[in-house]
């Protein structure tokens, strides 16, 4: 596991030496930033209206703002998974420095896991922002960790599961702007899915609405860790990972 | 150290490698030879293990390609065609992280960059990045990232290629200062480089092995016999082109004298020897005193440039075994 370390060291290098890490930061930053914004604005508005009402329904800071927010970035993830994953392999692929790997006494496995551990530090790196956001409501409200914690676990565990799809498909190209556009694809429908099940009752409409990644993180949003939705998101995670280790063997035999 | 045999590579509709065999001895510096497209660069990724042979075997230092691939790796050093670096790592870094790769760890580690970045004259580039870097140092760069773990074997896939001709020479010489310590296979399309740098050459073409043998009796296969060409003129303008032929078959150690074309008053022969035998001083004094004129009398030896093209060439593809067989019996 040494070398995957070192790989992923170098990965995190390439992501943080060019502009593509503080790109995405930034970006990420503002996004989340708006988003907690507004729910921040709204929750202040609708806890005014009921007093001056006179109504005491119960606030709840874990309720109306993190759960939203939580959900919120699970959606936007969608969107920066593909940025960060199509460079992965289809960059190596390009430069001929697969070569290099491939030729170093390293098992297929170790330069697999430590590209991905690296794409898992970068999304790491992005929820930290959202961290920074959600300590405020720590300074100045009262909220309860354990379900944003939980809430956290799983975003982590849909960017892996997220990621692993990414890596796998950028191993198919030496294009990144395919790897990345065909992830982003697959991310979006993975997304959509879940819609089906508001009209359709039928078995394949469940099925279809079982594989949305974004239907399994609503327990954890909402502070709930049900092992149903933890092994989807590792079942994902292991199927992402092994076919990109069979594809990587297939660009050997067929090159 | 490096033994091949019937080593084949099929793709879905060619035949890349067709089951080639050699071998190379340890400490050898040996010269892959062959157009583009003969299946140089796919062989050295077979032996490299980048890509499995579809049928044949290869090992490199005892161990085989396909049973025992990281045993193999840790023993070679690639340089491939072009040199697989990281543009946005710093020289330094870079050979770091592919020294990490290979094994090597803390002062060793910087011993080896240190050691590579001088044995290639890249020590003044350390710090830049290899994005920033001419072709040559890049090319430099990547010999240094194949020899950074002291490998046993050395393959090199066209070294010298895009280089200008200084760079081409000091490579060279970097390759040959290699020598002692690994044993080197060098892909090339250009034969001046390994007549200079290699003492032992396998030639390949559409995937065949044509030739594998010591530069030296590669030549001298070729040369053996030697052959020289005589352009001989007559004083007043006339020659007997029949007398003149006649004269110069009975020089001693003549094998051969073929008429190459004659006009007013000059002819050029090609005149063969028999094997060892050196004639064109005795050419030459024949001439004279048959109150000749000697034009010009020049060694038509082949350079190993020839041989490589009567080899590989397409119309004496189908014949390149008697076409060496033919020059072996003159």
């Amino acid at each position: 596991m040494r070398n995957a370390w070192i790989i992923c060291r170098k990965e995190l290098g390439s992501y943080f030496v060019s502009p593509v890490a503080y790109l995405l930061l930034t970006m990420f930053g503002v996004i989340f930033g708006f988003f907690f914004w507004n729910a921040l604005g709204y929750f202040v508005i609708e806890g005014m209206q009921m007093q001056m009402r006179g109504q005491t329904f119960p606030m709840n800071v874990n309720e109306q703002i993190i759960r939203p927010l939580l959900s919120n970035v699970s959606v936007v993830g969608l969107f920066f998974i593909p940025m960060i994953t199509m460079r992965l392999f289809a960059e190596e692929k390009r430069t001929g420095t697969i070569e290099l790997l491939a030729t170093s006494p390293v098992r297929d496995l170790e330069i697999i896991l430590g590209k991905w551990t690296a794409a898992m530090v970068l999304y790491s790196c992005l929820l930290l922002f959202t961290a920074l956001n959600f300590g405020f409501l720590f300074k100045y409200g009262n909220p309860d960790w354990k379900p944003l914690a939980v809430g956290y676990l799983g975003l982590l565990l849909q960017a892996g599961a997220l990621l692993a799809i990414g890596t796998f498909i950028s191993t198919l190209t030496r294009n990144q702007i395919i790897a990345g556009a065909a992830t982003f694809g697959v991310c979006l429908l993975l997304w959509v899915l879940g819609w089906v099940s508001g009209y359709e009752t039928a078995t394949w409409a469940r099925v279809l609405a079982y594989m949305s990644v974004i239907t399994h993180f609503e327990s954890f949003g909402r502070g709930v860790l049900d092992s149903k939705d933890a092994v989807f998101y590792l079942t994902v995670i292991f199927l992402g990972l092994f076919f990109t280790a069979r594809s990587m063997e297939s660009l050997r035999w067929r090159s | 150290m490096i033994k091949v045999q019937a080593l084949t590579k099929k793709y879905a509709r060619t035949v890349a490698v067709d089951q080639i065999s050699f071998e190379v001895a340890k400490g050898q510096i040996v010269g892959f030879l062959g157009p583009n497209g003969a299946g140089k660069t796919t062989t050295m990724r077979m032996l490299t293990c980048f890509l499995p042979p579809s049928a044949g075997t290869a090992t490199v230092a005892g161990f085989d390609v396909l049973e025992q691939p990281l045993e193999v790796k840790r023993r070679i050093g690639y340089l491939p065609e072009t040199p697989p670096i990281y543009p946005e790592m710093e020289t330094a870094e870079y050979l770091k992280f592919v020294g990490k790769l290979k094994g090597l760890s803390g002062t060793d580690l910087q011993k080896r960059v240190d050691y590579a970045c001088d044995r290639c004259a890249v020590a003044d580039v350390k710090k830049k990045l290899l994005g920033k870097l001419s072709k040559g140092y890049r090319q430099r760069v990547g010999l240094a990232q194949a020899i950074i773990h002291n490998p046993d074997v050395l393959i090199l896939d066209e070294p010298t290629a895009g280089l200008d001709p200084k760079q081409i020479n000091e490579t060279r010489d970097l390759i040959k200062g290699l020598a002692g310590d690994h044993t080197i296979i060098l892909s090339t399309h250009i034969l001046p480089e390994v007549e200079q740098t290699c003492e032992q050459v396998i030639i390949i073409n559409k995937g065949k092995l044509v030739a594998t043998d010591s530069v030296r009796n590669l030549q001298a296969r070729a040369r053996g016999a030697e052959s020289v060409l005589v352009e001989i003129a007559g004083r007043n303008g006339n020659l007997e082109a029949g007398i003149v032929q006649h004269k110069l078959e009975q020089v001693a150690g003549v094998s051969r004298v073929l008429s190459k074309g004659k006009d007013n008053g000059r002819a050029v022969f090609e005149v063969e020897s028999q094997k060892g035998r050196f004639v064109r001083g005795d050419l030459a004094r024949v001439v004279v005193e048959c109150g000749w004129d000697l034009n010009e009398l020049r060694p038509a030896a082949m350079s190993l440039e020839e041989i490589f093209l009567q080899l590989t060439g397409s119309e004496a593809s189908a014949g390149t075994e008697q076409a060496v067989g033919k020059r072996e019996q003159q």
